[in-house]
């Protein structure tokens, strides 16, 4: 269900290596959340901070704070998501990509667990 | 993010979900409730989640889904939790006068109506639908009650038997552990459930309630429900509720009925500007306050809270509950403040989401009367952010009436 080649939070937002970065939120998060209707994200040249709030995400039940899982700057946003937020639920590693960010520090990607230790934080 | 998990933190039948960022709790080991579906809502892959001291469906897979079939089709809703009182005995109608705001006196048998249960300084112990059971002679009342109040409710009935002298062991009986209901509502609802009952619903008016057996299950039929649709509520023995739901299921199934969970009903129930008790009324507020008046009354000989009723209808209301539509694409939820067009704090949010039928966020407020016009502009504060809103006309949403061809 989650890809390998990802980096996950345990606040379930996932990383995709590259520069720049892409980041988003795990399924077990879509899951969670239910039936999404709104994302709030940063404009481009936002400056993130690792462990910081950076956006909202709505669902008819809830509303769920998005944490920075890198530090960095926002070089793109998902404009998809604006007219189309059930994406995050019906694609949450490819369509429902939130923002690209170009990292301040590579090695804040050590903080991160793979996908074994991010299915284990799940579990319990 | 964070993970999600129902709030208890207002009361027990707060409808808000809060984001818990620690990790997810698995370790609730207080024993919820489980209605006689339970086995059936698993086996359904229902998202479950406490509600009040229930385990409760809060979903099948998702919730606009589930409220675009109730809107569009029909849904089957499991509300086996809700409470049910017998009050009967040659007291019962002197009884339930006193008790409920409306006028029970006007009940034929088979009759049902709206009601509020008030104290004697006019705030709301629950809100209720009381119906005269079909039958001869002095038939009982069904009193259909909050699940979350059901304990308050009761001690509320012994209070007031004793004050009125009136014998309430003989009088009122709690048969919630031995009732199930089953909700059908839709523009479907009335075909789905005259198929089930092998007979014409036609003459089961709004509010009214009827005996039949439904393939040989001996239920209770009401035309009555909690979604702005209209539909049917289906009292049965805890025993049949299976059998029961199962059939009504299955040849529903095919037309478009769907299981549907209290997140659904929620939003339901918000577009048509139904008060849900925890939220939108509680221990605190009044019915005039609420908007709820018509259910009021006055010219009743007595009943409690009349007079404090009364003095509040001639004095007038401080803050009045309304009906706001955000003009951005914001989502306003219970409890958030409700601040003036200059950013003052002038009310609170009792009930907010997404409206799956307008695409847009729609919320219930409490604001001072002088903000209650429809087309004031006021905002509502979402994480500390002000965001537009206009107060609108409530209901939110009225379902188009069959038209005769």
């Amino acid at each position: 269900m989650n890809p390998d080649d990802l980096l996950y939070a345990s606040s379930h937002e996932w990383v995709r290596r590259g520069d720049p970065a892409t980041i988003g939120i795990t399924h077990f998060a879509q899951d969670q959340l239910g039936d999404v209707v709104y994302v709030e994200l940063p404009v481009v040249g936002a400056v993130l901070s690792a462990g910081e709030i950076f956006g909202n995400v709505e669902s008819v039940k809830t509303a769920s704070d998005l944490y920075a899982p890198v530090s960095g700057t926002v070089v793109e946003t998902n404009t998809q998501l604006v007219e189309s937020p059930e994406l995050l639920n019906t694609s949450p590693y490819d369509k429902g990509w939130l923002i690209k960010v170009k990292l301040d520090n590579e090695e804040d990607l050590g903080n991160l667990l793979d996908r074994a230790a991010y299915e284990t934080n799940v579990a319990h | 993010m964070g993970a999600v998990v129902p709030c208890h933190s207002a009361s027990v039948f707060c409808m808000c979900w809060r984001v818990e960022s620690l990790s997810i709790d698995n370790t609730a080991e207080i024993t919820l409730r489980h209605t006689p579906l339970f086995s059936e809502h698993q086996r359904l892959k229902a998202r479950l989640a406490p509600f009040g001291e229930w385990e409760k469906p809060i979903d099948y897979g998702s919730i606009i889904e589930e409220h675009n079939a109730t809107r569009r089709k029909a849904g089957l809703f499991d509300l086996s939790h809700m409470g049910e009182f017998i009050v009967s005995g040659p007291q019962a109608l002197e009884l339930i006068s006193v008790l409920l705001t409306n006028d029970p006196r006007v009940l034929n048998p088979g009759q049902g109506q709206y009601a509020l249960m008030c104290r004697d300084d006019g705030t709301i112990v629950d809100d209720v639908i009381v119906y005269k059971l079909p039958g001869q002679g002095p038939t009982p009342y069904l009193l259909v009650v909050n699940a979350g109040n059901m304990d308050k409710d009761w001690q509320w009935v012994q209070q007031v038997c004793a004050k009125e002298g009136l014998a309430g062991d003989s009088t009122v009986e709690n048969r919630s552990d031995q009732t199930a209901l089953i909700a059908v509502q839709g523009p479907l609802a009335e075909e789905i459930v005259a198929t089930s009952a092998e007979e014409s619903l036609a003459n089961v008016t709004p509010f009214s309630i009827r005996e039949a057996a439904i393939r040989g299950i001996p239920c209770m039929i009401a035309r009555t429900g909690y979604t702005g649709e209209d539909g049917f509520e289906i009292f049965v023995s805890a025993e049949r509720a299976l059998d029961l739901w199962t059939i009504i299921h299955g040849i529903g199934g095919p037309s478009g009925l769907r299981p549907v969970g209290l997140g659904a009903r929620d939003t339901l129930r918000l577009e048509a500007r139904l008060p849900l008790y925890g939220n939108d009324i509680d221990d605190t507020t009044t019915p005039l306050e609420a908007g709820l008046g018509r259910w009021v009354k006055l010219d009743k000989p007595r009943f409690c809270g009349k007079e404090a009723i009364e003095t509040q209808k001639r004095e007038g209301i401080r803050r009045t509950l309304v009906g706001l539509k955000m003009t951005d694409r914001s989502v306003p939820r219970a409890h958030y403040p409700v601040l003036s067009p200059v950013g003052a704090e002038i009310g609170i949010v009792t009930s907010g989401s997404f409206s799956p039928t307008l695409g847009y966020g729609i919320a219930l407020a409490y604001v001072p009367p002088a903000y209650a016009e429809v087309g004031s502009a006021v905002q509502v504060d979402i994480r500390s952010h002000p965001h537009p809103a206009l107060v609108v006309k409530t209901p939110f949403y009225r379902r188009r009436k069959a038209t005769t061809i």
